[in-house]
């Protein structure tokens, strides 16, 4: 495959560096414009991941952190779907990592002290690759909402977050999953740096009655949309003659 | 509306928030689920050139350390390969030029281990100065930032990319500084200095 350039990415699709109402976002965003580089080798490559760097249970959180015979308390969800790119072709072998909190809403992490417990039977991550057609899934247990310093009364609607590789460093790509109909996510300051409701409504995974197993686990659908490539090499002197 | 092409958007970004480490990193958040972590070997242990230390700070607004970020590195080896089917050339057995650090949680420091990339091909058959490619996520960065670290002993003159930033001055943002066995670079968010930062 010869190297092509990605879509630019819409900056106003995604948030701002700025976002006043989520106050962290002040301090932390550039007050420059970014630069705008045209593609090079450097960005058209990525890291790859093989079957050797995880290990088979890794993209279940029912039971990657608990005890034998046990599993964590929560609803029992599958989250699945798949990675395509802006031109709809899907993203094989992929790393798709995800993080949340348990339950009630309390992360297995030393700077969370939220009064929620810990639940002994959650770790709170998985990872997996996509196969051949983009899919993934993980099991996992339905976060709970939880309180931040933001606003004195603000809360974090349910979410899952999920970061994706991709084919080339330039698709590099950190967002959060959120469970349709939820009634935080149009309070959350966070959701709400993004301004276009289409691209809120691409962060909410949907019900998925088709794939959740009766008596078992219910399913949420969510796909994920990396970068697209244009079609035509940028150019025939790419790699030095 | 039916010629119009049809393509999907990108999902939008959200910010890795706080707990980035459970995930990426959960050895740091203080638990072991994993086999391994990855992104902790860069190079692997058969890459040629020179072996090299990079540390450094992220710096907010108000000349704070950011004490919660993690960064990526994606880099070409020592003869300018980079990992991936799309570089010309082959890097060696073990060589996979991504890494994943964090930063102290009370400090703010990172750093991490690596071989000295060589120069890469560019566009328009220019080469490109030695670099390493950076991505900062955090919480309070909506969309992760991308840099590049260029090194104060080589050669940078001719650099393409460097020699796009139209302000000189901003151009030394991106150049981390030998000291002792180490290259230190730092980034600053905002303010005097503030590093220029790339809509790759
Ligand atoms: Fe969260």
């Amino acid at each position: 495959m010869k190297p092509a350039e990605f879509y630019q990415r819409d900056r106003n699709w995604h948030p701002p560096a700025l976002t006043p109402p989520y106050k962290t976002s002040v301090a932390r965003s550039p007050r420059y414009s970014l630069l705008s580089l045209e593609t090079t080798p450097s960005e058209i490559t990525g890291p790859r991941f093989g079957h050797s760097d995880i290990d088979p249970l890794d993209n279940d959180l029912l039971q990657n952190y608990a005890q034998a015979g046990q599993s964590p308390i929560g609803e029992r969800i599958i989250v699945h779907g798949r990675v395509l790119d802006e031109n709809a072709r899907p993203v094989p072998d992929t790393l798709v990592e995800i993080w949340q909190a348990n339950a009630g809403g309390r992360y297995r992490h030393k700077k969370d002290t939220y009064l929620a417990p810990i639940d002994p039977n959650f770790g709170g991550c998985g990872r997996t690759l996509t196969d051949a057609q983009g899919y993934y899934y993980f099991r996992t247990v339905k976060p709970g909402a939880y309180p931040w310093r933001n606003g004195i009364n603000d809360w974090r609607p349910a979410h899952i977050h999920v970061s994706v590789f991709g084919s080339g460093f330039a698709q590099r790509l950190i967002t959060q999953l959120y469970f349709e109909g939820d009634p935080l996510i149009a309070r959350c300051p966070i959701v709400q740096t993004v301004s276009d409701p289409l691209a809120i409504d691409m962060l909410t995974a949907k019900l998925d009655m088709n794939a959740t197993i009766p008596l078992d686990t219910i399913a949420y659908r969510f796909d994920i949309v990396l970068r697209g490539r244009r079609s035509t090499l940028f150019e025939n002197k790419l790699e030095g003659n | 509306m039916s010629n119009d092409p049809k393509y999907l958007k990108e999902t939008p970004s959200q910010t890795a928030g706080p707990y980035v480490h459970i995930g990426l990193a959960p050895g740091a958040a203080g638990f072991d689920i994993y086999r391994e972590e990855l992104g902790h070997d860069i190079a692997g242990p058969n890459a040629a050139g020179a072996r090299i230390r990079v540390e450094g700070v992220v710096i907010d607004g108000t000349g704070a350390p950011v004490k919660d970020v993690l960064l990526e590195a994606w880099q070409a080896n020592a003869a300018g390969v980079y990992a991936h089917p799309e570089s010309a050339g082959e890097v060696e057995e073990g060589f996979r030029g991504w890494g994943r650090v964090i930063t102290d949680f009370a400090t703010g420091e990172w750093s991490f281990k690596t071989v000295k990339p060589g120069p890469t091909p560019g566009r328009n058959g220019q080469m490109q100065a030695p670099h390493i490619n950076l991505w900062i996520v955090a919480r309070g960065i909506n969309v992760g930032l991308n840099t590049r670290l260029y090194f104060d002993d080589e050669d940078n003159t001719a650099d393409p990319v460097l020699n796009t930033i139209e302000w000189e001055h901003r151009r030394a943002t991106l150049i981390a500084r030998k000291t002792g066995d180490s290259y230190r670079f730092d980034i600053r968010l905002q303010g005097e200095d503030e590093t220029v930062f790339f809509d790759i």
